[in-house]
């Protein structure tokens, strides 16, 4: 298999991006985007190559995605374009600071003050605990912006990990930070449902979690 | 103000990093957790099958003790059993806390399960589905989120650890640098390492990831930090190669049922393990199971099909996406081809039983350090042994911060260094230095085999190589030095030459580098010493 990658590149922050194009071949009948940058001189993110850790999230082919799960067979024509995520700053070539995005969760205090309510939520928790923080749902957010108080689905998982197991001694504060954060900003576009690379079922997360954050109604406790 | 706060700098932010924040930011201290990624990016995340802890809630009458001689057993009498005991010890309230702070564990009937491992007599593994390290490292980076606001804990996660400061042998700060901002940065007090284990060493090779390079391994190795157990790698005995690494098929598809064979010429099925081994043949150590496949030869498979749909559906639905979605195989209708692959380091930094390293004012916990799993680790312990040895070394570090601190007031810190990572000349030799490791320390290793390795190893050394090159070429040849000294076989380290285990080896292989050669002794093991 032979492909051209198109990358769009910088050399910093500051310097001005520019196209440059790299001839990859490989026997390699399952290899991604990841194994071919993996040859490459260009600057990116990468960890688990097995789409379990969000680092090496990018727009491909005008789609963003995890440049690990992105088979190169299954991408239409000899030549791939690949750019870094529009929405965070970008450092060098494909590598984007998503430091925003994650110090958000500090801001809506994204942690259990006095601990868990244990028996509650297993499945709801067990679903967003699988949030990458790639920001993949972001990138294709028509509402999301970094300057915004909407934080997204990459916010709406976290809390809705503290949600599922809502101590009652958080409830008030839950509440406040989820309408801020997610309810209050959510178009409704769902232009995230089918982006999320953890699979994470983010329509039903939603539901689940508008239900008991806005709507006030108990989650019900699966029977165990 | 701030200038005046003293901190205690963590490099890695996995499951031990940040169970060591946690622990030291509880205490009112001060912390940078300093690491290449952010934690979401960590190895931790990967984790599958589970963590151990004897919570005795399957009704099989389990013991903490039980716990520690299945350990102790596993590792092949190589660990420490004083810092065994206490890890075993502290396992079920570890749990008991992950709980509290959210992990989705198993349930039923109302109380959490556990399953089956390898080489452990009892259910002894609590799990989250086959994603447990993802559900204990998201919990634990909330957690540690707290202490971020109340601004106990400084991240620092696009830095790269490049030395350590030292001074008449003790550790006075660390040297990182900033990948976005593309600056050195000097950083003084104590230093914990949670670097994760020497993946790099075998890129493309291990189910690991990418991030822990070993560099921070080498790197300590020649500024005097000493090393225990080299030889000691762990083959995974169900992986299978797919682009650019090893996929794991978690040894909770054993736990919950799955069956190893491999085809005869007459097309009939060969349940090897079984037959060698009895009912609990699948469930054997790690370090036994890929043996056999390498003395095998063939192709063997694992048989998952007779997993009822439940299991599938309650316990291990994300291991079964992932088998189809790389391999294209449904392992609930058909067997997965698999091999042994590299999968974890019981060797790394030598440490005591606070985990201090044998410079002052240094420590290190999780897969970086050398500590509770001897020869071969038990599944289910390293997610332990990380967030367990967190917190001792955090403890540790604590208690000598106060007059760490005060000595280093009336003293000036030792200066940093210029630092040159790997060149892109250099890349040829890194790839050839890695294709020798993997011949020299593969599952079954002999004296001709490694001293090959090591001859060719000296073939790759020149006058001009990087500071980054040269210290993972000595901690390459620290590997192979120790693998060639160790003459028996214990555990994951299997010689041809040399198939029994001795009794005058019960001992840790320390691998030194001094002024101008590497140096292997064996000693003993201290808890053994004390009783
Ligand atoms: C696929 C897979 C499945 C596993 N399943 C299980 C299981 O079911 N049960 C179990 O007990 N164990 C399991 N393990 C093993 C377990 O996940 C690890 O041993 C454990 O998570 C190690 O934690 P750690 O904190 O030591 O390291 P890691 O989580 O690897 O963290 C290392 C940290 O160090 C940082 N770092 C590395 N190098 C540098 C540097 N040079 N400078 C600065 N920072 C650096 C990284 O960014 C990271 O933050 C599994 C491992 C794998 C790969
Ligand atoms: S919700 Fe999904 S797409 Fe969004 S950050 Fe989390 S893992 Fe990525
Ligand atoms: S490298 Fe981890 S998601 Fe791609």
């Amino acid at each position: 298999m032979k492909k051209t990658l198109r990358i769009l590149r910088r050399a910093s922050k500051d310097s001005e991006p520019y196209w440059q194009e790299f001839e990859y071949e490989t026997a390699d009948g399952s290899a991604t985007v990841a194994t071919a940058l993996m040859t490459l001189p260009v600057t990116w993110e990468h960890s688990c190559l097995q789409k379990k850790c969000g680092a090496c999230a990018m727009v491909i082919n005008k789609v963003p995605r995890l440049a690990c799960d992105t088979c190169l067979a299954d991408l239409k024509g000899d030549s791939v374009t690949v750019e870094p995520l529009r929405k965070f700053p970008v450092i060098e070539d494909l590598l984007v600071d998503r430091k925003d995005m994650m110090d958000r969760l500090e801001e809506l205090r994204v942690w259990f003050a006095n601990g868990a309510d244990v028996s509650r939520g297993r499945e709801m928790a067990f679903e967003a605990s699988k949030c990458l923080q790639c920001g993949l749902c972001l990138e294709v957010c028509p509402n999301f912006h970094a300057e915004g108080k909407f934080g997204g689905m990459a916010a709406m998982a976290p809390l809705a990990r503290l949600i599922s197991k809502m101590p009652d001694a958080q409830v008030k504060e839950l509440r406040r930070s989820y309408k801020k954060a997610v309810y209050d900003g959510c178009g409704k576009s769902l232009a995230c449902r089918d982006i999320c690379p953890a699979g994470i079922n983010i329509e039903d997360l939603l539901v689940r979690s508008n239900a008991a954050a806005i709507w006030k109604r108990r989650l019900r406790d699966e029977e165990e | 103000m701030a200038e005046s706060i003293s901190y205690i700098n963590i490099i890695g932010a996995g499951l031990a990093g940040l169970s060591a924040a946690k622990t030291l930011a509880e205490k009112g201290l001060y912390v940078r957790l300093v690491s290449v990624q952010p934690s979401q990016r960590a190895q931790s995340n990967l984790a599958e099958g589970g963590i151990n802890a004897s919570l005795n809630v399957m009704g099989e009458d389990d013991t903490v003790s039980g716990h520690f001689e299945d350990s102790m057993k596993g590792g092949c009498y190589l660990a420490d059993p004083v810092m065994v005991k206490g890890l075993t010890e502290a396992a079920p309230s570890i749990v008991r806390e992950f709980e509290k702070l959210g992990v989705p564990f198993n349930r039923e009937n109302g109380h959490m399960i556990q399953r089956n491992f390898g080489g452990q007599k009892k259910k002894r593994t609590a799990f989250a589905k086959s994603s447990t390290g993802k559900a204990l490292t998201t919990a634990l980076i909330d957690e540690v989120r707290k202490h971020e606001a109340s601004g106990h804990v400084l991240r620092l996660c696009h830095h790269r650890f490049e030395r350590l400061l030292l001074k008449d042998g003790r550790c006075e700060g660390v040297q990182v640098f900033d990948i976005y901002e593309k600056k050195v940065m000097c950083m003084e007090g104590p230093v914990i390492m949670c670097c994760g284990g020497l993946n790099g060493m075998f890129p493309g090779m291990t189910t690991g990831t990418t991030a822990n390079t070993g560099s921070a391994a080498a790197e300590l190795f020649i500024q005097g930090v000493e090393f225990a157990d080299l030889e000691f790698i762990q083959y995974h005995p169900t992986t299978v190669p797919i682009t650019g690494k090893r996929l794991l098929v978690t040894e909770a598809a054993r736990g919950e049922g799955g069956r190893l064979f491999y085809v005869k010429e007459d097309g009939s099925r060969c349940y090897w393990l079984e037959e060698k081994f009895g009912v609990r043949g699948n469930l054997m150590p790690r370090d036994v199971i890929s043996r056999e496949e390498d003395i095998l030869g063939r192709q063997v498979y694992i048989d998952m099909t007779a997993l009822s749909d439940e299991t599938w559906k309650k316990k291990l639905p994300d291991l079964r996406e992932e088998i189809i979605h790389y391999l294209g195989i449904d392992p609930k209708k058909e067997p997965v081809p698999v091999s042994p692959g590299i999968h974890y380091f019981m060797g790394g930094i030598r440490v005591d039983e606070g985990h201090r390293t044998n410079i002052s004012g240094l420590y290190a916990a999780g897969e970086c350090a050398c500590a509770y799993h001897g020869a071969n680790r038990l599944g289910g312990n390293s997610l332990l042994g990380a967030v367990y040895g967190g917190r001792v070394a955090a403890e540790t570090a604590a208690d000598e911060s106060y007059r760490y601190f005060e000595s280093a007031a009336d003293n000036p810190p030792a200066l940093f260094r210029t630092f040159e990572s790997i060149s892109a000349s250099e890349k040829e030799a890194e790839a050839r230095m890695e294709r020798i490791l993997v011949k020299g320390l593969s599952v079954r290793r002999n004296e001709e085999s490694i001293k090959a390795a090591l001859n060719e190893l000296h073939t790759i050394i020149s006058a001009e190589m990087s500071d980054e090159f040269e210290a993972r070429y000595y901690l390459a040849e620290a590997m192979l030095l120790s693998a060639l000294e160790r003459r028996e076989s214990r555990g994951a380290h299997t010689r041809l030459d040399w198939p029994e285990t001795k009794d005058e080896y019960k001992k840790i292989t320390v691998a030194r580098r001094g002024a101008d050669k590497t140096v292997i002794s064996f000693e003993k093991i201290t808890g053994q010493e004390n009783g």
